[in-house]
């Protein structure tokens, strides 16, 4: 049994159970905010997928004034995932005025209640 | 002082609009006739940018945009390795040119028809936003910015959405529009990790030179498909596009149509650029095929029994997204087989030229719609009638987008389609009937939405109404104009900017 490569796996697997819990409830609840709080897990389930992906075993982490070489892995993914907390902040800040719009406008932050578009 | 001008365009074309984004607030306090001449100032340094990018892509050649310095190497060495990357190619510059022409014809028009609202300055704001973060989305050489500014564009597009916000149903659209955004952009997000996890690069030339279409990529390839798929609007997930359309301010319907090609130019280069003969294109291209034939069909189909004015045509933006995913998709199924070629290239010459025409008709009708609905109140297509009495040059402008979408000759919707059946039709016949069909069904709605509100007696409900005031009928002007140039040298049009953005996706062996 290769313990060592099981664990390795750990991360990605959370990836996939937190993005598959994000997707259900995008998918499949009816409260427009228990929606909006899907998005919110499915982002960070993309968050660590990329820092997971940055992770290389006895390489050193990009901290200039930690690290003992200068051999670090590449800061490309941690970037990303910076770029992408501050875009999840902005977009669920958006989602949310939406939603506090739509309580004004329906009275209700069920789907079901929400469907004028259509009529 | 050596500032090279054409050089830096690609990064000023999204340096101006940005910083007057933010430059109109601030004006707006002091007066507000300084924050619209701020407004139009920005639009236009950047078409001025855009001009000088185009030309130099036309005249002497595309080029790369390296953040920071430094050039492109081919074996991903050097500093564009870390580094940002900007391509100015015959694709982002015709995507900009398309952008650039429908946001100054929607600024001019916004100017009269969103005179009534309050909170401009935040409309002025998110109207140039979001055509940076578009602009974004087609200049950009790296996997990662893209998905910055999509997000930037799909998070502005929804504000602007919601931009009647006193309406629920405004913001009922925005909200469907951004949810699916945002679970889209995650998807998105995640297949750049399949990528960036197995190649270590994230633009797009390293990542084209290493790609070898294992697994992974495949799985990759899926997912951004279906993801810009969806940011074009095509069937089966249309179903934001109505709604998000519909409730919009018609001057902001305008430029969405030309948002939602963003989605459209990013596909291309990803399947053509980023994948090309890495993958099968012959399944690859049958696949956008099916998209296209079925965005046509239901999008068309689904417009006959509407019964609003804007719903309705945001069904026939649906259906025409059809041709262009028809056209590129044949160039595609044909991409490396040597006998094809010229139908290929032909094929996607004619779904290429369809984008920008597109552009410009579809945003004139939208303007026609959301004149009717300024002055009349109305948007319900039986409570409309006669408004041929009072405006005469709106139902010019609505005859001209009307003939255009349906492919009458000589307008240059047809000359788009012509190309398009023309090549298809050696490809595979029966799809190219279908298009036919289509485009027949298109000029049988249109006649009745023509009919039923510039025909008939004078009505009593709406017998007040007047011509549409002077910078709406400017803001029109400029979309017909260039509907008409295109309609007189399509042939110029094909040759000039069609032909280097066919060629910048590397078809040509």
């Amino acid at each position: 049994m290769n313990w060592e490569a099981i664990l390795m796996t750990i991360p990605y697997m959370t990836v996939v159970i937190l993005f598959m819990i994000g997707l259900f409830t995008v998918l499949f609840k009816k409260n427009l905010i228990k929606i909006i709080m899907g998005i919110a897990i499915m982002q960070n389930a993309a968050n660590l997928f990329l820092v997971s992906l940055a992770y290389r075993r006895g390489e050193y982490a990009p901290i200039f004034t930690s690290a003992e070489s200068t051999e670090m892995v590449m800061p490309t993914a941690h970037a990303l995932t910076l770029t992408s907390i501050v875009i999840g902040l902005a977009t669920t800040a958006l989602l949310l005025s939406f939603v506090i719009m739509i309580k004004k406008h329906y009275g209700s932050i069920n789907t079901d209640d929400v469907r004028r578009c259509k009529e | 002082m050596n500032i090279d001008i054409v050089q830096h365009s690609p990064a000023l074309i999204l340096a101006v609009p940005l910083l007057f984004a933010f430059l109109t607030p601030i004006v707006a306090r002091i007066s507000e006739k300084g924050r619209d001449a701020i407004f139009f100032l920005g639009l236009f340094i950047m078409a001025f940018f855009v001009s000088v990018m185009a030309y130099e892509v036309y005249t002497v050649g595309g080029w790369s945009y390296v953040f920071g310095g430094g050039t492109v190497t081919p074996n991903g060495t050097g500093s564009s390795f870390f580094r940002i990357l900007f391509v100015a190619d015959g694709i982002s510059a015709m995507a900009s040119i398309t952008l650039t022409i429908s946001a100054i014809g929607a600024a001019i028009y916004s100017y009269k028809f969103m005179e009534h609202d309050t909170g401009l300055n935040k409309f002025n704001t998110l109207f140039l936003l979001m055509i940076a973060g578009v602009n974004g989305m087609v200049l950009t050489g790296d996997l990662f910015n893209l998905f910055v500014w999509f997000e930037v564009a799909s998070v502005s597009s929804a504000a602007l959405i919601a931009f009647k916000n006193y309406e629920g149903e405004a913001v009922e659209a925005a909200l469907k529009y951004m949810i699916l955004s945002v679970v889209a952009g995650l998807f998105f997000l995640l297949s750049i990790g399949f990528l960036y996890g197995q190649y270590g690069v994230l633009n797009f030339q390293l990542l084209a030179e290493n790609i070898t279409g294992t697994n992974l990529d495949k799985i990759a390839l899926t997912i951004l498909v279906v993801v810009l798929a969806l940011k074009a609007g095509a069937v089966p997930l249309h179903f934001i596009i109505p709604d998000a359309y519909s409730m919009a301010p018609g001057s902001v319907t305008a430029v969405l149509v030309v948002a939602s090609q963003a989605g459209l130019w990013v596909l291309f280069r990803v399947v053509f650029t980023l994948y090309g003969l890495a993958v099968n294109t012959f399944t690859l291209g049958w696949i956008v095929i099916v998209l296209g034939i079925l965005s046509m069909f239901i999008g068309v189909t689904m417009a006959l029994v509407q019964k609003t004015v804007k719903r309705l045509m945001a069904y026939h933006a649906i259906s025409q997204t059809g041709y262009m995913l028809l056209g590129v998709g044949v160039g595609l199924a044909v991409l490396g087989q040597p006998e094809m070629d010229i139908y290929g290239r032909l094929a996607m010459e004619g779904g290429i030229f369809h984008i920008i025409n597109h552009a410009m008709y579809k945003g004139l009708l939208f303007m026609t719609a959301g004149v009717i609905i300024y002055e009349t109140g109305k948007r319900k297509l039986d409570e409309l009638g006669g408004l041929g009495h009072s405006m005469k040059w709106t139902m010019v402008f609505f005859m001209i987008g009307a003939l255009a979408i349906a492919g009458i000759p000589p307008f240059n919707g047809f000359a788009s389609k012509l190309m398009i059946y023309k090549s298809v039709y050696s490809f595979n016949p029966l799809l190219s009937i279908i298009a036919m069909v289509v485009s027949i069904l298109t000029l049988a709605s249109f006649v009745k939405v023509f009919h039923s509100i510039f025909m008939g007696p004078k009505d009593e409900s709406v017998s007040k109404t007047t011509e549409a005031p002077k910078p709406m009928l400017l803001g029109m002007a400029i979309l017909a104009g260039v509907v008409i140039l295109f309609s007189l040298f399509p042939g110029l049009v094909v040759s000039t900017i069609v032909e280097p953005a066919v060629e910048a996706l590397g078809v040509i062996v």
